[in-house]
């Protein structure tokens, strides 16, 4: 097929623009009915319709999920029971990981001064990477094994459209599309995935706006972050018996307020940089399905929990490397990590935070689940981690490094709302084939966890809480 | 039989997709969304499926292998899709496969509860090719809410295999590998109802196509793509362009 | 009669599609074609969309969409 017979069959598009435009409401539509006629006609034929007899308990509990009194306050309790199970469920396995990483490392340094290796390369491989592999699985691996098959379980009842018809008022407000929240489901998983679910989204203007405001999801890699403070600062407050109660209502009130931030700034940029109306928007509501266990696990656990935690490790083995290096090699009479803090405490002090944990959240650029264990470990005059078994005594850690509750709320604030990991900026680069756009996506949400660890800050300051 | 490439103008899918094909048969799975496709796509391939992006679009797509008698078949996982005019990205990709990539067989799911609307695409990808197996799913459903569907009489209807199943369940997914299995080798040839327009459509597709016919000289059916230029279908001109340009390159390749 | 008009509970035929281009498309694609039996089966916790009985599937829309479809009333449905 040569040039000549493009040119041929664009005069055949001429002349079919031509056929169309002589028959008033357009052959088109014809088309259409035509086909729809058809396979009404053999429908007929082929279907038999015995006693309706009402087998229609999906429209029951469609009645109560999408109630306008219940609606509300069933998503908020379902995502707090997913919480509240992945919190309580994950405590115990971590505990038992950690420990048996632990012990391991012993038998590894073991064999280190038995091979009479170095105290350098001890210190970059076990101290360093190896000690952040194994905070990273122990503290990732099982909330992340509870997580996803729970949030998989919903998906699979048939149960986010229907978050989805819930919201969808509230994302038009915002001149966002009504898809954008199952987007955003997928960034409680992974916002790189969650990214790459913003393809559902046709409008390119609607996708760029889910795109850069899905990391105001926090994701896998930040949950832990998340719960541990909140089991620490929050759950601490009251006595023990609720004190995973206090701590779930926390997350969850901190994901609300996420979800909040995440229609205001929509918001903000329908109206401003991507300015438009929202286009059309249709959602099949599918009957609720029986769920397939097996199916859920498989899916859940080997193409999401390995998949993440694969990302981590990956990401947080030269991590391990850099923090070691940069915790253990002096400049003067201070490591360069204390330096790099040093630089940026002013900074942090009037957002709340401290210069060691800014430069946690900077170096944990390529995964937020490392930003932690950076903390932990800057706050180690050996310059690695120290073994941790117990959330009590990350508590007296950062308690003996000057923290406050208003320290872990603005912490946790930061860590929901800061720039997107390395991974999900770069998926960024890839979807939306642009730099521009991947630097706001990283420049917007950075701005906006500054300015509200800023107020929350100067506001405790003011009413004299800290 | 049509085992290679070359012999049956699958260069092209084997250049767009990166797909090996030579003892293969590749089938092509359409369907609504919401009709269990991805339950069939996951109970014929098991584990043996990867996924990754339709050429130049930022469309997932899904595929995996299976055997049937010692023979191999690449199960292509379409979008999920209302029909395949072209109306957005996922028909695009849906219609150029089926249409430019000349699958072996192309299997649509229905769902057996809403059978109607379902049929709609059915009617669509027949009219694209004969190699058309249909697989009525969620069929259990359908009975529970005192649907009963006569798989016989459909298939005499549609001139097409017609196959009840339960995906979930894996019932009528052995049936359906045979009934995919017999278009893909040629035991079994179907002819697929054609549809009939009205006047008004016909007396349009008349007149146009002869000339489409010349110009394509037989790669593509000159009928369906009339339809595609009256219903005003933008994409066909560059869709065509590309596929049947491409191929063009690849045998004089060949030749070389 | 607009579809966005019209009660929970009600059943309606789509009499035209006063939406052009992509969107007129988009709308006959989901069986919203004239003719069509569209029943109104309930409308999300903040009043919009609005989910509809569309051959066999249940399909929301918003208002934008729903006032573009222009419809006639069959018969009341009986509630429970």
């Amino acid at each position: 097929m040569n040039n000549d017979n493009v040119k041929e069959l664009e005069d055949l598009v001429e002349l079919s623009e031509a056929v169309q435009s002589m028959h008033e409401d357009g052959l088109r539509d014809n088309i259409v009915k035509d086909i729809y006629e058809t396979a009404e006609y053999i429908t007929k034929k082929v279907v038999t319709k015995k006693s309706q007899r009402k087998a229609d308990i999906h429209k029951k509990v469609d009645d109560i999920l999408t109630s306008r009194i219940l609606g509300y306050p069933i998503m908020i309790l379902l995502l707090g029971i997913v919480f509240w199970l992945t919190i309580t469920g994950a405590n115990y396995p971590s505990q038992m990981l950690a420990s048996f990483f632990f012990w391991f490392e012993t038998k590894l340094t073991s064999l280190f001064m038995y091979m009479g290796s170095p105290e350098w390369l001890h210190g970059i491989l076990v101290l360093g990477i190896y000690r952040t592999l194994a905070w990273v699985i122990s503290v990732m691996l099982p909330p992340m094994a509870i997580f996803f098959p729970l949030f998989t379980l919903l998906e699979d009842l048939g149960y986010l459209p229907r978050v989805a018809f819930n919201l969808d008022k509230l994302f038009k407000a915002a001149g966002a599309h009504g898809k954008q929240s199952l987007t955003m489901s997928m960034g409680f998983g992974c916002n790189a995935a969650g990214v790459i679910a913003c393809r559902i989204i046709e409008s390119p203007r609607e996708r760029l706006i889910a795109t850069i405001t899905n990391n105001f999801v926090p994701c896998n890699g930040r949950f832990p972050t998340l719960i541990a403070l909140s089991t620490i600062f929050v759950g601490g407050l009251v006595t023990s018996r609720y004190s995973t109660l206090a701590a779930t209502s926390f997350v969850t009130l901190l994901v609300i307020f996420g979800i909040i931030i995440t229609l205001v700034v929509s918001w903000i940029l329908s109206k401003t940089i991507l300015k438009g109306v929202p286009s059309s928007f249709t959602l099949e509501l599918p009957p609720y399905r029986k769920p397939r266990i097996g199916r859920i696990l498989y899916t859940s656990l080997i193409d999401r929990t390995i998949f993440v935690l694969g990302r981590a490790i990956v990401v947080a083995a030269p991590a391990g490397l850099v923090i070691w290096i940069l915790a253990n090699v002096m400049i003067g009479d201070m490591s360069i990590l204390n330096h790099l803090a040093a630089l940026l405490d002013p900074l942090a002090r009037t957002i709340g935070l401290d210069g060691f944990i800014l430069m946690a959240f900077v170096i944990g650029l390529p995964a937020n689940e490392i930003v932690v264990p950076i903390m932990i470990m800057s706050y180690m005059s050996k310059g690695t981690m120290l073994e941790l078994e117990s959330l009590a005594q990350m508590k007296e850690l950062f308690i003996a490094n000057g923290w406050t509750f208003v320290t872990a709320l603005n912490v946790m604030l930061f860590s929901l709302l800061h720039f997107p990991c390395g991974t999900t900026l770069w998926t960024i680069r890839k979807e939306t084939g642009s730099f521009k756009w991947t630097l706001l996506s990283a420049l917007l949400p950075t701005a906006i966890a500054l300015a509200v660890c800023f107020i929350v800050a100067q506001g405790a300051r003011l009413l004299g809480l800290v | 039989m049509g085992l290679t490439c070359e012999s049956c103008g699958r260069g092209v899918l084997k250049k767009k997709f990166n797909l090996k094909c030579g003892e293969e048969y590749v089938i092509a799975l359409a369907g609504n969304p919401n009709v269990g496709k991805s339950t069939v796509f996951n109970e014929l391939t098991g584990l043996r499926q990867h996924t990754g992006n339709w050429p130049g679009k930022t469309v997932v797509n899904a595929r995996g292998n299976y055997d049937y008698k010692n023979m191999k078949f690449l199960l292509m996982d379409l979008p999920g899709t209302y029909s395949l005019l072209a109306n957005s990205v996922e028909e695009q990709v849906a219609r150029d496969f089926i249409c430019f990539g000349k699958p072996h067989a192309t299997v649509v799911v229905v769902d057996a509860t809403c059978l109607e609307r379902n049929l709609n695409l059915v009617l669509q990808v027949m009219e694209l090719t004969d190699n058309v197996v249909v697989c009525v799913n969620l069929i259990d459903e359908a009975e529970r809410k005192g649907i009963f569907i006569d798989i016989r009489e459909l298939e005499s209807e549609l001139g097409v295999p017609v196959v009840a199943t339960v995906a979930r369940d894996g019932k009528g997914l052995e049936e359906l590998k045979r009934r995919i299995f017999n278009v893909a080798v040629g035991i079994q040839t179907p002819s697929s109802r054609k549809m009939k327009y009205s006047e008004r459509v016909e007396e349009a597709i008349r007149e146009i196509e002869p000339k489409i016919d010349k110009l394509l000289k037989g790669k593509l059916d000159a009928r369906w793509v009339a339809l595609r230029l009256i219903d005003g279908d933008k994409t066909i001109v560059d869709a065509i362009h590309e596929h049947v340009y491409y191929e063009k390159a690849i045998e004089i390749d060949g030749r070389r | 009669m607009l579809l966005s008009d019209i009660k929970k509970g009600m059943k309606v035929k789509v009499v035209s599609l006063k939406s052009t281009g992509l969107s007129r498309r988009r709308m006959m694609d989901l069986g919203l074609i004239p003719d069509a039996e569209i029943e109104v089966i309930r409308k999300s916790p903040l009043g919009d969309p609005t989910a509809y009985g569309i051959k066999g599937a249940q399909i929301a829309l918003r208002i934008e969409e729903a006032s573009q479809i222009e419809v006639e009333k069959v018969e009341r449905k009986e509630r429970e």
